[in-house]
């Protein structure tokens, strides 16, 4: 069964000088990744919702961590998913679709909300900024475009997804107004926290929000990814003199605990995503109660969170306050003094009350500015008291041990400046 | 008679297909002096690599591995006996536009990909393999049990059926309603209900139809999905890609474990008919003429030739005759294996890359598997042909002359009763389709074709001995599954002859190279107390 015959040497394509590498699987790089590439000095990439990012500039985040809490740090969150839903019944559809009540929100205001499926567990949280009365943007951590369609049945209404083409710059920090109130046109000083405005920045047309995920004074840029580098030189320019520094997400990570922000996939599972039913978490199960109106119309979730209120949520989400003589106790048994993770931990460690597992902690952190061991954790709701005192699993030197922990109020920082 | 004529052995096994071997070791390793006969020169029946071309080594017939049973895996030691898996990554599906979709091992680039063609879908992607996760979950312990059969009284079956009862409450209402749906429906009306992109719905029901007389939209094909769900589920353990060394290889680590564990495999030893006395099986007849005595046999052929070809009709019941009759082989599909001077060039992805350690499926719309399907329904091979390519040598170099390789084309439909039946002509008219579609995706493929093998259902019939070429030993149909396959009140491994027990994957679960047939049969054999 024999047929054809050999072709080698007619073909050029079977031993190409250099194999293409077409169609491979590569991660997406942000509209700042001209200018954040070359400064990734320990190849310490990681990847974000399908991009890649600096996990930091510098081979230790400790510098870029100091400046989101001492001068101004810039950090590219384009990653994020970012919506524009528009039309008569925009406000309509998002008041179906998350626990905030967004036809409350003034033209020019910000909310930060989560959302739920039908059985009040949540699906993601996000940003929703009213950019006039029938268009707003909203932000998530996952995509949800098909979760908008799905949910805009019915309704006037049109969502276009501007992930890609709308690029997004953290500036945080307590230098980071006068940094940019030299470059842009608009007053910030009027500028309240989460309220938004429409202006240029050295000329360059974009939105700035009095927003963050740092629990510091700082803003968040929104620009047409073509003028992403201009708008990143601009700000490095106007921001030298006050130590602008770029960070990667190791430094975030830290501050976002510190100001007890959670994070999707990290400290809590989409309902979209849970395999089983202890994976799921209610807005109030997230400490994220405040975020549930008592007085909009019909949501998704709205009944099971009403009667979940009714009942009290069975687990509380906490921060933990790792002791720390309980902690050098443990190592100084081996001969050790304590030793602390340079990055935060984005792992799960068991939370004990008297020899029982009551929870787990999902991320946790040496706090430079505390000078405390903290952690993020969900526990069961009887043992969520503040000063309520715990036990943490930690590995000291290949033994597993416990760690006394006390619960302490969320945010653990919470700066002035923050809402200034 | 000769001494090895009089021999006695605990259990003979008819046939070295994979099924066989599986329940040979596990009767081996419970010290049962067993005896497998292979009537080929190799074992592995469906899942042998032979060199048909020299120097290059084709996995004959079946072409990947997917749901081998981690505890066959673990039983029977098979890693240390060669078992050597390799990943499958990706999956490319060139559309008539010259664009493409494309699955890779890495879910972000897939979400890309897929957000390429319809953002809705990448989202729905993640909620959609969330629900077969939980089906396949709900799945997978009926895999792992003999069927009870729900007209009988007996207490073995109502302690099954009682387990299955329950399995069905643990489940919850909302996952019993989906099972209900993914039982009963189509796969493209299954699949119309999560996605929008015709080829994504198109490249997933094609896992729907393989080995079935049946198309896309044919009620019944969702069920079949779940299949590569299941895979899935045991993915941690990685069982799913390719054999090193073809799937030849995964016979011969389980002959090897086998022999391990006491058994005898002797292959050129066709059997001619089992020996029945008194109702009981007593051993066998080999087409040399020599006879085994054996305290049980066991058939790890299909059952058309387990129950009317290897026994005497007489000794069995006219109404499992009949069932045995109705059971419907109808093999659909064909393969073409090919030697290659190099490697095809993908219009729509040019060059070499990452693409070519993959599948290629040419399934660019639902309309087209079915219009492949309309063909064969009226007994004529698809013109334009469902085919599922993969390039083993780029997997394992091992498989062709360095620099050259070897291509795998799973191709479907063609139909066993072709109109006016399989001759040499009709066999290279079927091949040349398949090379003339495959042209149209990759135009180079012709000038770099060294040799090729096809095979149509009359030749896997002729090869393997599968009857009408049905790659799975008789359809994976909802009407022929558990305690319907092969037929009721047999469908556990028993026959009406006493002794005389059935392995092949004509009985639950069957198909692929799973070994689970083989593994319950074993073990029910042992648990029977039969010796």
């Amino acid at each position: 069964m024999l047929a054809g015959a050999p072709a080698a040497a007619a073909a050029p394509w079977l031993f190409p000088a250099r194999p293409r590498s077409f169609g491979a699987p590569m991660l997406k790089s942000t509209p700042f990744h001209p200018r954040t590439a070359p400064l990734v000095r320990a190849q310490t990439w990681r990847r974000w919702a399908g991009y890649q990012v600096a996990s930091a500039y510098e081979p230790l985040p400790d510098h870029e961590y100091a400046a989101i809490r001492n001068a101004a740090a810039l950090i590219d969150v384009s990653p994020l998913h970012k919506y524009i839903i528009s039309g008569p019944h925009a406000a309509r559809l998002l008041d179906r679709m998350v626990t905030r009540d967004v036809a409350a929100c003034a033209v020019g205001q910000v909310l930060y909300t989560p959302w739920c499926d039908a059985h009040g567990k949540v699906i993601d949280d996000g940003t929703i900024s009213r950019l006039s009365d029938s268009t707003f943007r909203l932000t998530s951590a996952e995509p949800n475009l098909r979760w908008l369609a799905m949910n805009a049945v019915g309704l006037d209404v049109s969502v276009e997804d501007v992930s890609e083409r709308l690029a997004a710059l953290a500036l945080q920090g307590p230098l980071s107004r006068a940094i940019l109130q030299r470059l842009a046109a608009a007053d910030l000083a009027t500028l309240r926290y989460f309220r938004l405005v429409h202006t240029t920045v050295d000329n360059i047309p974009l939105a700035i929000s009095r927003t963050g995920y740092t629990g510091d004074l700082g803003y968040e840029l929104w620009v047409d990814a073509a003028q992403a580098v201009a708008l990143w030189d601009a700000l490095i320019a106007a921001g030298t003199p006050y130590g602008i520094t770029p960070a990667g997400i190791w430094a975030l990570d830290v501050a976002r605990i510190e100001a007890g922000l959670i994070m999707l996939d990290v400290d809590y599972v989409s309902a979209h995503r849970a395999v089983i039913d202890d994976q799921l978490s209610s807005p109030l199960e997230l400490n994220l109660g405040w975020a549930v109106s008592k007085r909009k119309g019909p949501y998704n979730g709205r009944s099971a969170l009403r009667a979940e209120e009714a009942a009290d949520p069975g687990w509380a989400f906490v921060g933990l306050e790792v002791q720390w003589e309980s902690l050098e106790r443990l190592y100084a048994e081996r001969g050790l003094s304590p030793h602390l993770p340079t990055v935060a931990w984005r792992t799960s460690a068991p939370v004990y009350r008297g020899g029982v597992q009551v929870g787990y902690a999902t991320s946790g952190c040496w706090s430079p500015l505390l000078k405390k061991y903290l952690a993020l954790a969900h526990v069961r709701a009887p043992h969520c008291e503040v000063g309520a005192e715990l036990t943490l699993d930690v590995m000291v030197e290949h033994r597993r041990k416990r760690a006394a922990a006390v619960v302490r109020k969320l945010p653990f920082f919470d700066p002035e400046r923050k809402r200034s | 008679m000769t001494a090895r004529a009089s021999s006695r052995y605990d259990a003979v096994v008819v046939g070295g297909g994979h099924n066989g071997l599986v329940a040979a070791a596990y009767l081996a390793r419970a010290g049962r002096r067993t005896l497998v006969l292979e009537r080929r020169p190799m074992v592995g029946g469906a899942a042998v690599t032979e060199e048909i071309i020299p120097g290059f080594k084709f996995s004959v017939f079946s072409y990947v591995v997917s749901l081998l049973r981690p505890e066959i895996i673990r039983d029977l030691d098979l890693p240390r006996h060669g078992l050597h898996i390799l990943p499958l990554e990706s999956t490319v599906t060139p559309l008539d536009n010259g664009d493409y979709l494309a699955s890779w091992a890495d879910p972000d680039a897939t979400r890309r990909e897929l957000e390429r063609h319809s953002p809705r879908d990448a989202e729905a992607a993640v909620q959609f393999g969330r629900l077969m996760h939980h089906m396949a979950m709900a799945v997978r312990p009926i895999l792992g049990m003999v069927p009870p059969d729900p007209a009988s009284l007996a207490p073995s079956d109502l302690a099954g059926l009682l387990r299955l009862g329950r399995h069905t409450r643990s489940l919850g209402a909302a996952h019993v309603h989906a099972l209900y749906k993914l039982m009963t429906m189509s796969s493209a009306d299954y699949l119309d209900e999560w996605y929008e992109f015709d080829p994504l719905k198109a490249t997933k029901a094609a896992s729907g139809i393989i080995g079935t007389f049946m198309g896309p939209r044919s009620p019944g094909t969702a069920y079949v999905l779940l299949h590569h769900y299941m895979g899935e589920i045991d993915g941690a353990f990685r069982a799913w890609g390719f054999q090193k060394g073809g799937t030849g290889a995964i016979s011969d680590a389980i002959a090897s474990s086998a022999r391990a564990f006491g058994a005898e495999i002797r292959a050129d030893a066709g059997v001619e008919r089992v020996l029945v006395r008194d109702g009981r099986a007593t051993g066998v007849v080999l087409l040399n003429g020599d006879e085994i005595s054996a305290s049980i046999v066991v058939s790890g052929l299909d059952p058309r030739r387990t129950f009317l070809d290897l026994v005497d009709r007489v000794h069995l019941p006219p109404d499992v005759i009949q069932g045995v009759e109705r059971y419907k082989f109808r093999g659909s599909s064909g393969k073409v294996n090919l030697a290659l001077s190099g490697l095809p060039d993908f219009t729509c992805m040019p060059g070499v890359g990452p693409q070519h350690r993959g599948a290629f499926s040419i399934s660019p719309s639902l309309d087209y598997i079915e219009r492949a399907y309309d063909d064969a329904k009226y007994g004529d091979f698809s013109r334009n042909p469902y085919m599922d390519i993969v390039i083993p040598s780029m997997i394992d170099p091992g498989m062709a002359p360095p620099g050259q390789h070897v291509m795998s084309i799973f191709v479907q439909y063609a139909p066993y009763h072709l109109n006016g039946g399989w001759t040499d002509a009709r066999r290279e008219a079927f091949g040349d389709a398949v090379i003339r579609t495959l042209a149209r995706y990759a135009p180079n493929i012709e000038s770099l074709i060294l040799g090729r093998q096809v095979l149509t259902p009359a030749d896997i019939e002729r090869i393997t001995g599968l009857s009408e070429g049905n790659i799975f030993a008789g359809e994976l149909a909802l009407h022929q599954l558990f305690f319907l396959r092969p037929v009721a009140r047999w469908a556990n491994y028993r026959t009406p002859i006493q002794d005389y027990w059935q392995c092949g994957a004509g009985t639950h679960p069957g198909g692929g190279i799973m070994g689970a047939s083989g593994r319950l049969a074993a073990l029910e054999i042992l648990r029977s107390g039969a010796r």
